[in-house]
């Protein structure tokens, strides 16, 4: 219990320090913002008034808790690019809101793939005694892995939609329409950032239960007369699953990361492509919301980790 | 050494020597001589399938895709050797300092490449380039900081292994300078294990470029790229799905290439 609060201090220490590098990375950004917004044939008077309708006459600190006390009411501030209408600004939670369950959907089916489909193969690469299966996963999961997510996706895209037609290439379903069909499209984003990962995955159990299969008490097991499935399953795979949760946990933040990249490369409108575009317009209250997002989910996935590895494995917390 | 560990070692070698040799001496060579001009279009030969002519076909302003494949490749493995250089550097710098000397630089540092470790390398990347701007400097700059951490912690496990080393312990006795203990005793030694954090770190640092590109904050047009190459193809597939495999598959050569090269050095120092 002790644990737990010295950990969830930590938690906030960390979102406070990311929230404040997030802002102040944008306050050295050479060039003037408001030059940009209103191009260069504004009066003076004009930039002036958006100047401080921005709060750029105030110093960085009071901008700082200005940003942070709207973050905590809930008003991420507005986009400098997109507008609502005529004279008001887009805020940034309606920019972000019908956005974010796309992103979130392709992570988790991604992480449903790579567990549902790495364990069975891990389990029976590991068991498998022919030398040829051996030699054959190894090539299959090395090339695998040299595969970079984006060509991987275009791969993906032209043998399940333009060879085999499973999809249309670009023709998003949105949830909102149908929900079948929104999981029908994700399956194949999720699967370009599934595939590397499986095979780093399978790989990994492999050499665990390899390494545990060596063991002592596999031996005592094996010699006190438990079945081979029994020693197996029983006995190994727990114990060869641990460094395994640790991994698959160090995995997510790479999975969100590929999500920046597929939803590039199959027109999926989730925050990546947001993120992207909203980095290329300079529209920078939009990109610090995200950069606070997306690490920030990435921190919790930690956190959560870590607290379930101690669940699983009690002999932590006795260390 | 049994006779099968020998030869297996020198599979992998071979293998990757071969690989990496033919990607970077083509990428070499493009700076001076490709087949077909890497940028002049040719209306009337838009979108020509592979022949021996236009050995991987054409894309759609007609140009060479072969020539360009070998520029972007030259492209790619220059950017990656800069990066590498740029934040091995830094990490064998900040690496020695922090691991030999300890104390408050070494738990700030430390703190700093946790928490830079922890994130998606592509975020920091994208974070970096948004402040600086795009182009292909920034690109050096921005993955060369992402990239610096796993080399500083590296290099610092190392010296922090080896300054208590009895060697280290006499020649200290003897009065050798720090500065000298540092780069001339103790650097040597720890370089089998730093060759093979730069191989892969030249792997990372190519997929990372070729995605940037990719995404368009990279190297920019009319520049070949592997990254900008593919994102181009990518509205071709049904047509010319040559265009989109060549790039494609000479980025997973390079990488491929690396990582059999690194293992087998790896397995050269077993």
């Amino acid at each position: 219990m002790a644990y737990l609060g010295k950990k969830l201090i930590t938690l906030i220490m960390t979102l406070f320090l990311v929230s404040a590098a997030a802002f102040l990375a944008f306050q050295i950004i050479p060039g003037d913002v408001v030059t940009s917004i209103l191009g260069t044939e504004a009066t003076p008077e004009r930039e002036e008034q958006l100047r401080e309708e921005l709060g750029f006459n105030d110093p960085p600190v009071m901008r700082y808790l200005h940003w942070v006390g709207g973050l905590l009411r809930g008003d991420l501030g507005t986009s400098y690019r997109y507008s609502k209408n005529m004279n008001e600004r887009m805020p940034v939670s309606e920019l972000i809101g019908d956005k974010l369950p796309v992103t979130l959907w392709l992570a988790a089916l991604s992480t449903v793939l790579i567990i549902v489909i790495s364990l069975p193969l891990g389990v029976l690469w590991a068991k498998s005694r022919s030398h040829a299966v051996d030699a054959a996963l190894g090539v299959v999961t090395q090339t695998a892995m040299a595969v970079p997510s984006f060509f991987l996706g275009i791969l993906v895209t032209y043998c399940f939609g333009v060879v085999l037609k499973l999809f249309t290439p670009g023709k998003y379903v949105s949830y909102r329409q149908s929900f079948s069909g929104f999981l029908g499209y994700l399956i194949f984003p999720a699967l370009s950032i599934a595939i590397p990962k499986i095979a780093m995955t399978a790989r990994f159990l492999r050499n665990s239960m390899l390494t545990e299969l060596g063991a002592d008490y596999v031996r005592t097991a094996c010699g006190k007369g438990c079945s081979q499935r029994r020693v197996m399953y029983g006995h190994v795979l727990r114990n060869a699953l641990m460094p395994v949760v640790t991994f698959l946990g160090m995995i997510i933040s790479e999975i969100v990361a590929g999500s920046i990249v597929i939803e590039q490369v199959f027109g999926l409108p989730g925050i990546g492509r947001l993120l992207i575009s909203s980095i290329s317009n300079r529209d920078f209250p939009v990109v610090e919301i995200l950069i606070l997002y997306i690490t920030s989910a990435v921190i919790l996935v930690y956190f959560l980790v870590d607290i379930l590895y101690r669940v699983i494995d009690p002999r932590i917390s006795e260390k | 050494m049994p006779a099968h560990v020998t030869k297996k070692r020198n599979k992998y070698l071979t293998a990757g020597l071969i690989m990496t040799g033919t990607a970077v001496l083509l990428g070499i060579l493009a700076f001076f001589w490709t087949p077909w001009s890497t940028t002049a279009m040719s209306a009337s030969e838009r979108f020509a399938a592979p022949s021996f002519r236009h050995l991987f076909g054409t894309d759609n302003f007609g140009r060479d895709i072969f020539s360009r494949v070998m520029k972007g490749m030259g492209t790619s493995v220059m950017i990656s050797a800069l990066v590498v250089l740029l934040s091995a550097s830094v990490g064998i710098f900040l690496g020695a300092l922090t691991g030999y000397f300890g104390g408050v630089l070494d738990e700030i540092v430390m703190r700093v490449t946790d928490a830079v470790n922890g994130f998606p390398s592509i975020l920091l990347a994208l974070v970096v380039i948004s402040v600086l701007g795009t182009g292909r400097q920034n690109l050096i700059l921005s993955l060369g900081i992402v990239f610096s951490p796993s080399y500083i912690r590296i290099v610092r496990s190392e010296y922090l292994r080896l300054r208590d080393a009895d060697y280290i312990k006499r020649a200290r006795l003897m009065g050798v300078g720090k500065g000298r203990i540092l780069f001339v005793h103790i650097l040597p030694n720890i370089l089998p294990v730093f060759w093979v954090s730069v191989m892969i770190g030249l792997n990372n640092a190519i997929l990372a470029e070729s995605g940037m590109s990719y995404l368009g904050i990279g190297v920019q047009p009319p520049d070949a790229s592997l990254g900008n190459m593919l994102s181009d193809a990518q509205g071709y597939l049904q047509t010319a799905p040559w265009y989109a495999l060549a790039p494609g598959l000479a980025i997973v050569w390079i990488v491929l290439g690396f990582s059999l090269f690194s293992e087998g050095i790896r397995r050269l120092g077993e």
